[in-house]
């Protein structure tokens, strides 16, 4: 291993390319550091995003105008508002009307850090667009199979977890694919606020070794290689939850 | 009111239905005692489906009263799951849960509905299987299965919540002509059990077969009813004599 990282300390010494998050333990550890930071984020955000989709198309159906009403304006202000702009509401606004708490060294600092507002906007903003693709999936289940159920004593509730949902889910897996792939980009965004996660990380790289390019064309490899995991994660779910003579 | 089996298990009482202007039954009445085969036959867009719908609170209705066993359910504070628990439903387009295996299809409804242990469950789901003669096709999807097969599992699926009356609406209406007998013949079995059954169906020399009493009705009313002998042969409303004439 080490003369693996060695190498690039020849390769930076010989062509002038460099690498230093391979061969330079420190920036090795920072760049690490951020690409667990990055999966973090993003495998939070993920999970959220995707309750918050399930249970915003179950509200939307709601019985209850209000409710229907009050999610419907959750999702056209996070569907037609910047992820960006929403994330320093989250951090600056939100943030600032929190109560602090003391760090234990004497000093105050706030309840949420910079990563739980990140998580927390960007489930919010991705969940915005789960619910639209959950409820057309929903809607994609035909009434007479809910209402086989009904007649067979299943609750609202029941048919909805057990029947409309996996249904649904089928048939929007390449819809949440997508969104979900965006949400991934998306996590850049938390850069913005500080939270050290690999773009933040590789900006600090390039700042104390002024290897830009270097980095640029690094980071476009590391996400593309990110991406892929979950597309191919995503491809190989998909398969394994077709069901014979049932869809396309 | 205390029910017992002496008194009818189904009594409609003059009951109104519409959809907005569309009046779709003008005043209907019938008694189904326990064990009787009752067959409602008439024009397409007569009322029939509505009426059967009605009997299990798939509908509401404006007028009039429907008693199951006693239980009203033209009432607002009807417990749902109590009625549906008694009356089991069987539907032209099968309406299966094309994501669960047929043997999932029979055992979901007393898991999930009446918290029964899936053990016991499973032991009963696989003895209807095979009483609706789908031995082999446990594990089968849906999607797998010919319409007349995929119309037996709904039978046993209905069955497995062992209702005391069953509701058929026109559930060879969409089957190939090859496996409408399969079908009409799983009815047959249960009729000459002593279930309770009303159909709705357009398979005459079934009906005249089977049926303890038959209801002929044209546009939301029971134009004349009677044994299956009156019925065919001795039909003195002129509707009735039409009908009869385009479909024998
Ligand atoms: N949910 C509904 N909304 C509006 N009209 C309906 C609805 N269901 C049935 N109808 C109308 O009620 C009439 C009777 O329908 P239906 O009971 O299905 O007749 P049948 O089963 O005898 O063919 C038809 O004119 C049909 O269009
Ligand atoms: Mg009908």
């Amino acid at each position: 291993m080490e003369s693996f990282f060695e190498w690039f300390k020849l390769l930076y010494d010989n062509t002038g390319i460099n690498l230093p998050f391979l061969y330079d333990s420190y920036d090795r550890d920072r760049m690490w550091n951020g690409f667990l930071m990055t999966i973090k984020l993003s495998v939070v955000a993920l999970f959220f995003s995707i309750i918050i989709g399930i249970i915003g198309a179950w509200l939307q159906n709601s019985p209850l105008k209000w409710t229907r009403r009050i999610v419907n304006g959750y999702i056209q202000i996070f569907r037609n508002t910047p992820p960006l702009v929403q994330l320093y509401f989250f951090y600056f606004a939100i943030g600032a009307l929190l109560p602090k708490v003391s760090n234990g060294y004497g000093g105050e600092v706030p309840i949420l850090g910079g990563f739980a507002w990140a998580a927390i906007s960007l489930s919010f903003f991705a969940g915005a667009f789960n619910v639209e693709i959950f409820r057309s999936g929903m809607e994609a289940v035909p009434k007479s199979t809910t209402e086989a159920a009904e007649a067979l004593g299943f609750s609202r509730l029941q048919i909805y977890k057990d029947i409309t949902l996996p249904l649904a889910f089928r048939v929007v897996l390449p819809a949440l694919n997508n969104n979900l792939v965006n949400l991934v980009k998306t996590t850049t965004l938390a850069y913005a606020i500080a939270v050290p996660e690999m773009l933040y990380e590789s900006n600090q790289i390039w700042s104390d070794n002024v290897n830009v390019t270097e980095m640029m064309i690094f980071l476009l490899l590391a996400y593309f290689f990110l991406v892929g995991i979950l597309v191919w994660g995503m491809n190989r779910w998909e398969r394994s939850l077709k069901i014979p003579g049932f869809g396309t | 009111m205390n029910w017992d089996d002496s008194m009818p298990m189904v009594s409609i009482k003059d009951v109104h239905k519409a959809f907005g202007d569309l009046e779709v039954l003008k005043g209907v009445s019938m008694d189904i005692k326990k064990g009787e085969v009752v067959c409602i036959i008439g024009p397409s867009g007569s009322g029939k489906s509505t009426l059967i719908r009605c009997i299990n609170a798939l509908n509401d209705i404006q007028q009039g009263s429907i008693l199951v066993e006693g239980q009203e359910v033209n009432d607002p504070n009807l417990d749902k799951l109590e009625l549906r628990k008694k009356v089991g439903m069987v539907f032209q387009q099968y309406n299966l849960f094309p994501h669960k295996t047929a043997l999932e299809n029979v055992m979901m409804a007393p898991i999930r509905v009446l918290k029964q242990s899936k053990a016991e469950v499973e032991k009963t789901a696989r003895a209807l299987i095979k009483k609706v003669r789908l031995e082999g096709k446990e594990d089968s999807y849906p999607g797998e299965l010919s319409g007349g097969q995929q119309q037996r599992v709904a039978i046993a699926r209905s069955l497995a919540m062992n209702p005391d009356v069953m509701l058929f609406d026109e559930v060879t209406a969409a089957l190939d002509p090859e496996t409408v007998n399969e079908v009409l013949q799983t009815i047959k079995d249960l009729a000459e059990e002593g279930m309770t059954c009303i159909l709705v169906t357009h398979e005459m020399n079934f009906a005249r077969e089977v049926a303890d009493h038959i209801y002929f009705t044209d546009r939301g009313v029971i134009v004349e009813h009677g044994s299956p002998t009156n019925f065919f042969d001795e039909a003195k409303d002129p509707r009735t004599k039409e009908f009869l004439s385009q479909i024998l």
